[in-house]
């Protein structure tokens, strides 16, 4: 009964009664890799994880970013002092990581939104989606970074 | 027969809608906003604060935030009840959230009213 349980999770070849009343089932032995070093996530997962982390990094930085636009609405002196504040190297690679994250959460969730649409929700399509994902957000995120600099 | 497939009280559904549209709001916002900023090329504090200054922007900005929030809510609180086990600390740290939001909803009302 017990083994019975679990059939939802095995590739089952048959299933059969003999003669004499007994169950036969017929599993297909499934190749076991659990070597951490040799797995690899498929593409898409990797792009769906890192759809969280950035989402998390963004939702983290809320608090910064509405300091500043306190900071650059409130007064000229405020603003000068946000803009040379920004400026400085440390400053600019923390603008560059918080639009890293954003860019890449950008594109990761328009590819959601195709996906709603049925556009790149199959197999093969949404691996290629998900390198598409991957080669935009690479462009983009360097262009920030020549943005800024 | 159909409601009981969707659930109780739809939430899935709900958060669904919610993450969408706020996700569209978002995007016009931001292709907007970041438009304007690559044009502008010398952008100094009066641009910036008449920018602001407009009833239309303050109305869109606001949208923005709303959606934002919305947003941050379902994501974070996905994340939460995926990695976070514990009935208590989950609990915790949902209500955190909430706050988190609510004051970051207040100071953006406030940053706006005083432009």
């Amino acid at each position: 009964m017990r083994s019975l349980l679990c059939l939802p999770c095995l590739d089952i070849i048959s299933i059969f009664e003999t003669v004499k009343g007994n169950i036969v089932v017929v599993i297909k032995q499934r190749p076991k890799n659990l070597n951490l070093l040799t797995i690899r996530f498929p593409v898409p997962a990797i792009v769906s994880i890192l759809h969280r982390i950035s989402g998390v990094i963004l939702y983290l930085l809320i608090p910064l970013i509405l300091w500043a636009l306190s900071l650059s609405l409130s007064s000229p002196d405020d603003f000068d002092t946000l803009h040379q504040f920004l400026s400085s190297p440390l400053m600019k690679l923390l603008m560059w990581g918080f639009l890293s994250a954003f860019i890449y959460h950008f594109f990761a969730g328009i590819r959601h939104l195709l996906m709603d649409i049925h556009i790149g929700d199959e197999l093969k399509s949404g691996r290629l989606s998900a390198q598409i994902t991957i080669v935009l957000s690479a462009v983009f995120i360097l262009l920030a970074g020549i943005w800024l600099w | 027969m159909v409601k009981s497939v969707l659930g109780v009280n739809h939430q899935g559904l709900t958060d669904w809608l919610v993450q969408r549209v706020s996700a569209i709001v978002m995007t016009v916002y931001s292709l907007g906003l970041i438009s304007y900023l690559v044009m502008t090329q010398d952008i100094d504090y009066t641009r910036w604060h008449a920018l602001f200054s407009h009833g239309w922007m303050k109305l869109a900005t606001i949208l923005f935030i709303v959606s934002l929030l919305f947003h941050a809510w379902v994501g974070m609180w996905t994340v939460f009840t995926d990695y976070i086990k514990p009935f208590v600390l989950r609990f915790i740290l949902q209500v955190l959230l909430f706050l988190s939001l609510v004051s970051f909803f207040f100071a953006s009302l406030m940053i706006l009213w005083g432009v």
